[in-house]
């Protein structure tokens, strides 16, 4: 039992080492556990349904918009709370959102690739700061 | 089980009436429905007054408005260009219109294209994927989402109203109109009637471009819309009707 020193302290060293990004984090308030940190719009309160729901539902959403606006020409929204939207990205998403610190950031934290909405459609707001001269 | 010829032919009898008793049913259905659903259908349709245009001929606002609104590129090979309206000379769009002793002035100038929307549209039966079919309003649609580009449309078309994009034509456009979709490479596109700024409330941006009032649009099905009226005063051509695609474009002399 001459070595109970070593193995203890060794066992000590061990738990403080496997533990040490907990206690590195504890000190370091920056690298604390954060969410997607979004760009939020700040013409609007409210979205066309409940934060949760567009959080699990935007892609199906939009799919469902994109089907009843190209086939069936159909562009009015009646949102949950008796609203009346354009079913419309560019017009409606975009009219509060923005794409980088939203769509992106969220996709990006989220590690959901980006979807090829953008290989057609276009940022209002990007667009004209790209025209701009 | 074992079945004898004379049951055997009694149950393909059966079924063969059956079948053909559906299709009847479906049919009658069908029927009904277009009748009761179009008590008064809208059908889109375009009247050019190729007179007007004479007078400004080479003007090409309409052209620059529809590149405009819908972000079409400017590719000068004109192997991958992209048109959704476009000129030709009369002669080669109506090629035996003209008799022998026809003016000049009336003959030499250029005609403003675009797709005819037509009521019996081939490129919509070749379509593999529904991506292109005929609306309601008689608007010859496009769905972009579910392109893929095999061309078979642009094959059917007899009028070249299609143009394919063989290259990403966002660097080929000069300004791009945030409201409308570009394309990528590998999808179809023509014109669309300005389906977008119909469901709007506004007149295509071809019809309100022009300075000369070229483009009377409206519906042909209404005898007393504007393009109706046009083409109840004056002559008009459809281009090679004689294929019996019926376009909805409409050419004044």
């Amino acid at each position: 039992m001459r070595d109970r020193v070593w193995i203890v302290g060794g066992l000590a060293v061990f738990v403080v080492a496997l533990t040490a990004p907990f206690w590195c984090a504890r000190a370091n308030t920056k690298a604390m556990f954060h969410g997607p940190n979004l760009v939020l719009p700040a013409n609007a309160k409210e979205c066309i349904a409940p934060a949760e729901t567009m959080r699990a539902q935007h892609m199906r959403l939009l799919v469902t918009w994109r089907d009843d606006v190209v086939r069936r020409g159909d562009r009015r929204f009646v949102a949950p709370n008796g609203k009346v939207y354009e079913r419309s990205l560019t017009r409606t998403c975009f009219g509060c959102h923005e794409k980088a610190g939203f769509c992106d950031r969220c996709h990006t934290y989220s590690g959901v690739s980006t979807p090829y909405c953008w290989g057609c459609h276009n940022e209002p707001k990007a667009m004209v700061a790209r025209n701009r001269p | 089980m074992k079945i004898t010829r004379k049951d055997f032919l009694r149950l393909s009898g059966f079924s063969l009436i059956a079948a053909g008793a559906m299709r009847a049913l479906r049919a009658a259905g069908k029927g009904t429905a277009t009748t009761n659903s179009t008590g008064n259908p809208v059908r889109w349709g375009m009247v050019v007054d190729l007179k007007k245009c004479r007078e400004a001929d080479g003007c090409n606002a309409c052209i620059r408005a529809c590149n405009a609104a819908h972000n079409i590129p400017q590719i000068a090979d004109r192997a991958h260009e992209v048109k959704w309206i476009w000129t030709e000379l009369f002669a080669k769009v109506f090629p035996f219109a003209p008799a022998s002793y026809s003016p000049d002035s009336e003959t030499c100038g250029r005609v403003a294209l675009m797709c005819n929307h037509c009521a019996n549209p081939p490129c919509t039966r070749v379509c593999p994927t529904q991506a292109t079919w005929k609306r309601e309003d008689g608007i010859v649609m496009m769905d972009w989402h579910r392109c893929i580009g095999c061309r078979y449309c642009i094959a059917a078309c007899p009028y070249g109203s299609r143009s394919f994009n063989w290259q990403d034509p966002r660097p080929a456009i000069a300004t791009i109109n945030p409201d409308f979709p570009t394309r990528t490479k590998g999808v179809v596109e023509k014109c669309n009637f300005c389906e977008e700024r119909l469901a709007r409330g506004e007149r295509p941006a071809c019809v309100d471009a022009c300075p000369q009032g070229v483009f009377i649009f409206g519906n042909l099905n209404d005898p007393n819309s504007e393009p109706r009226q046009a083409l109840r005063a004056r002559f008009a051509l459809q281009r090679e009707p004689e294929l019996g695609t019926s376009p909805s474009v409409y050419y004044l002399v």
